[in-house]
């Protein structure tokens, strides 16, 4: 298969771009790995608490991938095509199987075997963990196997590399991506790279909402500039907002869902405006609000629903701590040395940054942005399993409908898994927007990001190898389509260096900073948790004062040598144009799903919206429009999503709870 | 209705400052070019950083007495002292910056707050420096397991709690580097040929013992004392023991080296006696 001239380029090092790479170049084709911080510390460390696979012991008592599958389903609330969600959890025990040859160090029972904890969205235990850090020990297990090909020559890292552009050549059906352009960030040089396949893996855009769980570099820049070259970026409204997180003056920190897992319970004082330290509170004085209203999962509800919870309980009720926004999350009914074994690295986490032990203090959280299920739109060949018609309510302990023999979701290596609607441009990972749809349940991100990796990894080196001819390779295209790529971005660059003056600009207007932080609360304010048309409706108009002021931008910073004002600045740009995808998606689709919830349109709408919102940029009038694609629900009839909520007297939501057998 | 509007955010973008605490940074515009200090009057709220008052400086580059400025540059990445890129040297001590709280480092009115690049690294631009030659030393020890490639082989071997919980403590060194700062026998070296005959420092040889304790990584044991062996090898520790003292994920560093130490003399006896 080698001795040929293909490459590959793999834009991000996290666990998505780690397992493509490691993938393509296992394949024999070499790898050009760009990102912008030494993979080592992509935002995948933060994740965590697991990864979710059906195992042994879920299996004996009655789980399967199959209802992995249905659970994903039904968390997502039927928004994801069903066929690349089905073959991920047919593919997640394997891919547990390989981390662990990896050497990551899983949690063990008494007997040796890895140690399971239950996650939101399951009544079984099915999820795989490293201590309270398991995206970190995933991603470290991955970083030395890509250190390991590194070594080979196999893979070649380019780090502290921002990519800028991806290069298309040709037109119309016969256009495809031949390659990038990046930057160093250290020395600014420009660059063009060829490749005959690129692959998306850069994350999500939690940036655009200001203070968020993700990381500085998750700006959704690279995912902007993409969408802006033409590639379409699907459900963009779909963010999820986590139910705990530690609010901070940079960023709100994540408590993870395994806190909640291993028995942590969220309540607040009944009395309103209690400020009695919470530990002399008694027990028929507290309010468990989630368990409370879900009996069935209690304080496992998925995030969306937990969120919308504490957020009312706050916010409409004013119910929180003190009057203010927090709920206590409490684990000081639990043995601290268990505490510290299952969560040390989250609870380290809340005493470094809240200044309390979790072990013996209830923690104060709130929610805060977390994850774009939404990301660039992604095509796939379906796999051979058909069913005869799609399956009714599938609930826990049921048998399977369909075991994991039957056949594939999708098919394993063709050339347009995860491609974007440009041929040779993969989304990978979180970018992608496939698995997840409306809400991702907790711990199936770092499975979906390795098995995007490893299972359409294959895909990519299939495409290069077979689908693109030997005369019609990367490198044979004209130098002129790189050359051109090149001196864009040049002109981009010089434009901004340009409105740096040596008196410095302190107007708040046309600040960079200042821009971004305005964007990051109207974002937050106006499309998270509860969303209203009318607020969508002046969020975009908001966007649009941003892009104005944006044209005008003064940048701080003339410098020709590792000037971050500049690659922030820049990433501002396709950050109000992301924000506007994200807001305009929210207020077209007018229905309630999942994490997207309209209060003017409080229920889900299956007739109108049971379709994926897709946005496509028009780089002439730098107007973005939405199209809406059908769903494919050939597996699972979509159902209601109630989660046994007690106390609806909606006739609708009465007959779903019957049915879900609460 | 108007509550709801705003989801949960307080009308203001930021709850109002309390107090300014003063920031002296050493600055330096590239590798060669000379250093200078910069001071930084910061507001701060109970929930300050050194990231967040970062922030500030950025959105408004003006120093202390007035001087117009550019934003300071450092390197950061996730802000939950996970990922270890935003260590720096701060008040004379190596740590991330992200988890050092103003009202813990700087509680009292006119304190100041003193950030400076890490001193053992090549600096990039004020206070990013490169580290690239701690991500060497792990390629040097082969820090990984050889797995027989990415086909479904099935699960790895089982393993006791126990010795699962070391791993995993060895297992969350993030490469921050604060070990090798405060190592009296870590030097500095911008040059690239001049790192294979460094030292590696704490970190890798803890490195080496992780994987060195793996069922399978154990097959390149050899290998990695090998490296260890020679020059800028475990040889290379003095024993100074500040290594453990700063590791803010508190890996016991110097146990590590310890028993990569007997491995390697171990290996040295049985290499002496199979002639190779």
């Amino acid at each position: 298969m080698a001795g040929n001239n293909k490459r590959v380029i793999v834009v991000g090092g996290g666990l998505a771009g780690l397992a493509a790479s490691i993938r393509v170049a296992e394949g024999g084709v070499p790898v050009d790995l760009f990102s912008m911080v030494p993979v080592k510390r992509s935002h995948s460390v933060c994740a965590q608490g697991g990864i979710n696979a059906c195992n042994e012991v879920a299996r004996q008592q009655g789980y399967s991938e199959y209802q992995h599958f249905d659970e994903t389903l039904y968390g997502g609330d039927y928004l994801a095509d069903q066929g690349p969600v089905l073959e991920m959890a047919n593919w997640a025990p394997r891919i547990i199987d390989l981390l662990d040859r990896m050497g990551v160090p899983f949690n063990r029972t008494s007997e040796g075997f890895r140690d399971l904890r239950l996650f939101g969205g399951s009544l079984f235990k099915r999820t795989h963990f490293a201590g309270a850090t398991t995206g970190q020990q995933l991603l470290y297990g991955l970083d030395e196997q890509t250190r390991r090909f590194a070594s080979e020559g196999k893979i070649n890292k380019r780090e502290f590399w921002e990519f800028l552009w991806p290069i298309i050549d040709g037109e119309g059906e016969d256009r495809r991506c031949v390659g990038i352009v990046a930057q160093d960030m250290r020395t600014m040089q420009i660059q063009a790279f060829r490749a005959d396949a690129v692959v998306m893996a850069t994350g999500g855009c939690g940036i655009v909402f200001g203070k968020s769980t993700n990381s500085v570099i998750c700006t959704g820049g690279a995912a902007s500039r993409c969408y802006q070259a033409g590639a379409w970026y699907g459900n963009g409204e779909m963010i999820q907002v986590h139910p705990t997180a530690i609010p901070g003056a940079d960023k709100c920190r994540l408590m993870s869902e395994s806190a909640r897992g291993e028995g942590g319970r969220v309540w607040v004082p009944r009395k309103k405006g209690d400020t009695r330290d919470p530990t002399s509170i008694a027990e028929n004085e507290r309010w468990y609000f989630l368990e409370e209203k879900y009996p069935k999962y209690g304080n496992l509800v998925p995030r969306d629903i937990a969120t919308r919870e504490i957020f009312d309980v706050c916010v409409n009720e004013h119910m929180g701590i003190g009057g203010e926004n927090m709920v206590y999350l409490d684990l000081t009914h639990m043995d601290p040395h268990y505490l510290t074994e299952k969560l040390g690295g989250i609870l380290e986490i809340y005493e470094k940054f809240a200044g309390a032990d979790p072990r013996f203090t209830p923690m104060k959280i709130f929610p805060a942005v977390h994850y774009s299920m939404g990301g660039l739109w992604t095509t796939y060949t379906p796999g051979d399993y058909q069913p005869e018609s799609p399956a009714g309510i599938h609930n826990p302990g049921d048998e399977s409908p369909a075991s994991t023999a039957v056949g594939q979701g999708m098919e394993f290596g063709a050339h347009n898994n995860m491609m974007t609607n440009i041929r040779g441009l993969y989304a990978f990972g979180e970018v992608n927007f496939a698995y997840h749809g409306a809400t991702r349940l907790g711990a199936n991100a770092l499975l979906s990001c390795i098995f995007d990796g490893l299972f359409n990894g294959v895909s990519v080196t299939n495409y290069v190898l077979d689908g693109v001819a030997e005369d019609q390779g990367a490198a044979t295209v004209s130098a002129a389509v790189f050359d051109h790529a090149v001196e864009q971005e040049q002109a981009k660059q010089a434009q901004l260096l340009a409105t740096v003056s040596d008196s410095g600009s302190t107007d708040p207007q046309f600040n960079p900073y200042t821009i971004a932080g305005e964007l990051g609360v109207e974002m937050t304010a106006a499309s998270t948790v509860v969303k209203t048309g009318p607020r969508l409706e002046q969020c975009l108009e908001k966007i649009k004062e941003l892009r104005e002021r944006y044209s005008q931008v003064k940048l701080g910073d003339a410098a020709a040598w590792t000037n971050q004002s500049l690659s922030f600045t820049r990433a501002l740009g396709d950050m109000l144009i992301m924000g506007e995808v994200i807001a305009k998606g929210g207020l077209l689709r007018e229905e309630s799903r999942g994490s997207h919830y309209r209060l003017d349109f409080p229920d889900r709408d299956d007739d109108r919206f049971l379709k994926a919102s897709v946005a496509e940029y028009n780089a002439t009038s730098g107007e973005s429009t939405i199209m809406w694609k059908d769903v494919q629900t050939a597996l699972v009839k979509p159902k209601p999503r109630t989660y046994g909520k007690v106390e609806e007297k909606e006739p609708a939501r009465e007959e779903a709870v019957a049915a879900s057998g609460s | 209705m108007s509550n709801t509007a705003t989801n949960g955010q307080p009308s203001s973008a930021a709850p109002v400052p309390t107090r300014t605490v003063t920031f002296r940074i050493k600055r330096c515009d590239g590798p060669g070019q000379p250093t200078r200090w910069e001071d930084f009057k910061v507001p701060v709220v109970p929930s300050s950083n050194v990231i967040s008052c970062l922030n500030w400086i950025a959105e408004h580059p003006v120093t202390a007495s007035g001087q117009q400025t550019t934003p300071v540059v450092w390197d950061c990445s996730c802000l939950e002292e996970v990922c270890g890129a935003c260590t720096m040297v701060i008040n004379g001590k190596a740590r991330q910056s992200c988890s050092c709280l103003i009202d813990q480092e700087a509680p009292r009115e006119g304190d100041v707050i003193t950030l400076e690049p890490m001193s053992k690294f090549p600096v990039v631009r004020d206070l990013w420096v490169d580290r690239q030659r701690l991500f060497k030393g792990l390629e040097k020890i082969k820090a990984w397991v050889p797995i027989d490639g990415t086909y479904n082989l099935g699960a790895g071997p089982k393993e006791e709690p126990d010795d699962q919980q070391m791993r995993y403590t060895l297992s969350t060194c993030m490469s921050c580097g604060c070990c090798l700062e405060a190592c009296p026998q870590y030097h500095k070296e911008e040059q690239e040929a001049d790192w294979e005959n460094a030292f590696v420092g704490a970190a890798v040889l803890s490195q080496a013992r992780l994987f060195n304790a793996h069922p399978n990584g154990k097959v390149l044991e050899g290998e990695r004392l090998d490296a260890l062996l020679g020059v800028g090898g475990v040889n290379d520790c003095g024993n100074a023991q500040n290594c453990v003292k700063v590791c803010p994920k508190e890996i016991p560093l110097t146990e590590s080296i310890a028993a990569i130490g007997r491995a390697a003399t171990v290996h040295a006896i049985g290499r002496f006696f199979r002639g190779k």
